[in-house]
């Protein structure tokens, strides 16, 4: 068993450089995701169909649909209309609107849960929407969100591992490529699901920090 | 930063803060204001009683525009406040105006809605640094003396969710105070509180009227509308079935359905 793993630590070195690839991947598509899922949610929820018809399309298209087609139509398709994009990028495109109509659906239901009153109340006062939107509105979904948008997160860093389909030299790839070169794929992907793991528990860990901190009994 | 200026006003000789006129309001095929008028004095204490559905909450909620009235009038210091919004640029417009018209016309609920992520102090603050664009510094002194006038002062870093209902409405009422305005609007701001709690509120509300402000309460509460309030108006179906000084109409109502409704509220 000990040979087994001693040529593990020849390779290792390689293998870390793609753990950092995978956290560039999730923390960016993090961000895109809040920001498509921001507008998507809102957009969703709101009175003119000008808004709420393409979130809705966005929102049911999206969620209908295989992560990995998607990010072959990315990466694949748009090339057909001139939009050549590298791996990273499409990757990282692809993901973040993913996440972001799953997310749009966590914001929506984080906004559905504040009471009527708190808007009523902020504009009785003199705020505007977009007052009290910033300041009393969504500081409360956020704290409400965080469980659902951590889990978002954590899917989201698992489902890096689909680029390496598309040429993305992250955790799975890079895996991939030693286990053809060493012929112990056993060994190997032990390392890379540990390596998952302690990335997923972090980034778990990191929320239920952040949940202690900012928990109120809203 | 006040968008709302008033223009010279004309009704000084009656005194009048708010004049409403024949404002009606439907939703869907519901008519449930059918044409309410009311002339507000300044320093004056009205209470509107009566049944549920009558449409007293609306009418208030009218009166700031938190429901757009189908049509009707409601001028503030002479000023008519024109809520008509056919074409998007008179919308954000709109907002611009309602926003200064609502710091001089404040609104207490009757489920408190005090801001859950906000201490007392934050919430009492907030407005005035927000919407009138005040210096923390003044904004905190003007909140610290209201809470001491009304015995808070301990409770000023404690977040909502550790108050009682009581304290909570006290809180909402001194947040509304805190904006300076003119008149004040009370939608059923004891019915959600325990018995023992109710008293508490009514001697903040008592203290308000004592000190001449203008105030406008829907209420179940009798004892006080007779005696704290200077007029009482009586809702009923969407208009308003009998009005008149608090103790005539409360001790000695006129019209039938008024006395139905009376004899079955506890006095």
């Amino acid at each position: 068993m000990a040979e087994k793993f001693a040529l593990v630590g020849k390779y290792m070195p390689s293998i870390l450089f793609s753990c950092i690839i995978v956290i560039q991947l999730t923390i960016l598509t993090i961000l895109i995701s809040w920001v498509f899922g921001l507008f998507a949610g809102i957009g969703k929820a709101s009175r003119y169909k000008f808004f709420s018809y393409p979130s809705r399309f966005y929102i049911w298209f999206v969620r209908g649909t295989p992560t990995l087609i998607q990010i072959y139509v990315v990466y694949f398709g748009l090339p057909q209309f001139g939009i050549q994009l590298s791996p990273f990028t499409a990757g990282v495109l692809a993901l973040g609107v993913n996440s972001g109509a799953y997310v749009a659906e966590i914001f929506r239901s984080g906004l559905n849960a504040i009471p009527k009153g708190q808007m009523e109340s902020a504009k009785a006062l003199g705020m505007t929407y977009f007052q009290s939107m910033k300041r009393i509105i969504l500081p409360q979904v956020v704290r409400i969100i965080l469980p659902a948008i951590t889990n978002e997160g954590i899917t989201m860093l698992k489902n890096t591992s689909l680029l390496s389909t598309i040429t993305v030299l992250e955790l799975t790839l890079q895996t991939q490529v030693v286990i053809a070169r060493t012929f112990r794929p056993f060994e190997f992907y032990i390392v890379a699901s540990l390596l998952y793991l302690v990335m997923t528990t972090v980034l778990s860990h990191f929320s239920d920090t952040l949940e202690k901190k900012y928990a109120l009994s809203v | 930063m006040n968008n709302f200026i008033p223009a010279a006003s004309q009704n000084t000789e009656k005194n009048v803060v708010l004049s409403i006129r024949n404002i009606k309001k439907h939703f869907g095929e519901n008519e449930v204001l059918k044409g309410i008028s009311v002339d507000v004095r300044k320093g004056e204490v009205i209470s509107i009683i009566g049944p549920s559905g009558s449409g007293k909450s609306t009418f208030l909620r009218c009166i700031n525009f938190l429901e757009i009235p189908t049509s009707g009038e409601v001028s503030f210091l002479g000023e008519k406040i024109d809520y008509s919004t056919s074409k998007l640029g008179e919308k954000l417009n709109l907002q611009k105006k309602l926003s200064g018209y609502r710091t001089h016309v404040g609104m207490v609920f009757q489920s408190y809605n005090l801001w859950l992520h906000k201490t007392v102090l934050e919430n009492i603050i907030e407005a005035p640094m927000q919407v009138k664009k005040e210096e923390k510094e003044k904004a905190v002194d003007t909140a610290m003396d209201l809470l001491n006038r009304f015995g808070l002062q301990e409770k000023k870093d404690e977040y909502p969710s550790r108050l009682s209902g009581g304290q909570q409405q006290r809180v909402a009422i001194i947040r509304a105070l805190a904006m300076s305005p003119q008149v004040m609007l009370f939608d059923e701001v004891t019915s959600a509180l325990d018995p023992e709690l109710v008293g508490e509120v009514l001697e903040v509300l008592r203290i308000l009227a004592e000190s001449g402000m203008t105030m406008l309460l829907v209420t179940h509460e009798m004892a006080f509308a007779k005696d704290c309030s200077h007029r009482v108006l009586f809702f009923d179906n969407g208009i308003i079935e009998e009005q008149g000084a608090a103790r005539d109409v409360l001790s000695n109502p006129q019209k039938e359905r008024t006395k139905k409704f009376l004899s079955r509220s506890i006095r």
